[in-house]
């Protein structure tokens, strides 16, 4: 009995103290941790979408709320004069967890510029093609928010990669949210962009 | 003291190194291998898992129950392996990017719950950190010269820190053509027992 309790006792005092740290640590990080992962993930990510911008699109970022959803927003003057927007949106249901994706709109023709993975834990080789070889995604480029983004397989217009049918399903899902957040917040994100 | 503490501060460096004598902790020589500064990183990110994990687990070595022994290692273990894994995003993000899935690994590195049970629990707190240093610096070591024959056979560079080669083969000679295969997965196979090899013919004492 005395030896149950002295387990039970050591065994929560240490996962206690460890919780109690591990917050402490990660809450000291956060700031920075978000900071490097818009400058080595979402930088390049924009960078690829929207490659001659006339302003910087990170600078600029703004938060957009409408039905309750936030979003930030990265704005682009493209070099005809006509505005673009891009922001990242999640898909659900990756092989190792959520997929992130910056999607890049035209704001005049309502169509997509260019997508590409950010974040994401997926296999090396089989998954992580998604963003190490833009093929797959480049399919996102041109399509109007008319346009199913959906897999092939589900009735959509959009080629899966062989061997990576999770992590294709989770890009597919990021695209469609993006498809549908552009054109819930459009009216708000052109208010704020002028 | 000062002599044994010496003593258990340096069998990690030669003749307990970790992959080459004792050969354990192969996952992440393997996988993580393909530059010096891979080796580096995921080396020190383990020398410090190691050497605060040996020093708890020496601290708490009387207040542990003998039962579940285990488990608390694996909790004093897991919570600094993730506050390795927060400040590697926090200040070195691309190399967190390269070792990506290896560092929330080392929770189930053979050889820092090796180290917490076979040494730091039946020592006291100073010898344990001597111990997990010595071990961690040797398996740096070990990362790091597995990682210059690869990286320098397979990709004809060198890179210390912060992803630019300090050398480059394509400056000395430009008929160099790279052996690809030693950054492939196989040839961290033959790296590695290449390299055991030689260990074997050196005597460890």
């Amino acid at each position: 009995m005395r030896e149950m309790i002295s387990m039970i006792v050591v065994l929560t005092c240490l996962t206690a103290v460890s919780g109690g740290l591990l917050a402490a640590v990660k809450s000291g990080t956060e700031l920075r941790i978000e900071e490097q992962v818009l400058k080595f993930q979402k930088a390049p990510a924009i960078a690829d979408i929207l490659p001659d911008v006339t302003n910087d699109p990170i600078a600029e970022r703004f938060p957009v709320t409408a039905d309750g959803i936030e979003l930030q927003v990265f704005p682009g003057k493209l070099a005809d004069g006509s505005k673009a927007v891009v922001f990242e949106t999640k898909g659900k249901g990756g092989y190792g967890g959520d997929v992130g994706l910056m999607t890049g709109f035209n704001l005049s023709t309502d169509k997509i510029i260019a997508a590409r993975v950010t974040t994401h834990a997926e296999t090396p080789g089989l998954g992580a093609r998604a963003k190490d070889d833009p093929a797959f995604v480049s399919q996102f480029s041109g399509k109007s928010t008319a346009d199913n983004l959906a897999l092939k397989n589900q009735g959509g217009a959009i080629d899966a990669m062989s061997g990576a049918t999770v992590t294709s399903v989770a890009v597919s899902r990021a695209a469609l949210e993006a498809q549908d957040l552009y054109k819930k917040l459009k009216p708000e994100i052109e208010k704020q962009i002028q | 003291m000062a002599q044994s503490l010496a003593k258990e501060f340096t069998k990690g460096l030669w003749a307990e190194i970790p992959p080459f004598r004792l050969v354990l902790g192969l996952c992440p020589v393997l996988a993580v291998t393909k530059t010096v500064e891979n080796g580096i990183g995921m080396g020190m990110a383990t020398t410090f898992v190691l050497v605060f994990s040996n020093l708890l687990v020496s601290m708490l070595r009387n207040v542990i129950p003998a039962k579940v022994r285990i488990a608390c290692y694996i909790v004093i273990i897991a919570t600094f392996v993730t506050i390795v894994e927060l400040v590697m995003q926090a200040f070195t993000y691309p190399l967190f990017l390269k070792l990506g899935i290896f560092i929330p690994l080392i929770v189930v590195n053979c050889i820092v719950l090796g180290r917490a049970e076979a040494f730091a629990s039946k020592n006291n707190p100073i010898m344990a950190i001597a111990d997990g240093l010595g071990i961690g610096i040797g398996f740096t070591l070990s990362l790091s010269v597995l990682g210059a024959v690869r990286e320098f056979l397979g990709a004809g560079t060198i890179t210390i820190w912060g992803g630019t080669p300090v050398f480059d083969m394509a400056t000395v000679s430009s008929s160099f053509q790279p052996f690809s295969f030693m950054v492939e997965a196989p040839g961290a196979f033959v790296g590695l027992g290449l390299l055991l090899a030689i260990m074997n013919l050196i005597p460890s004492k």
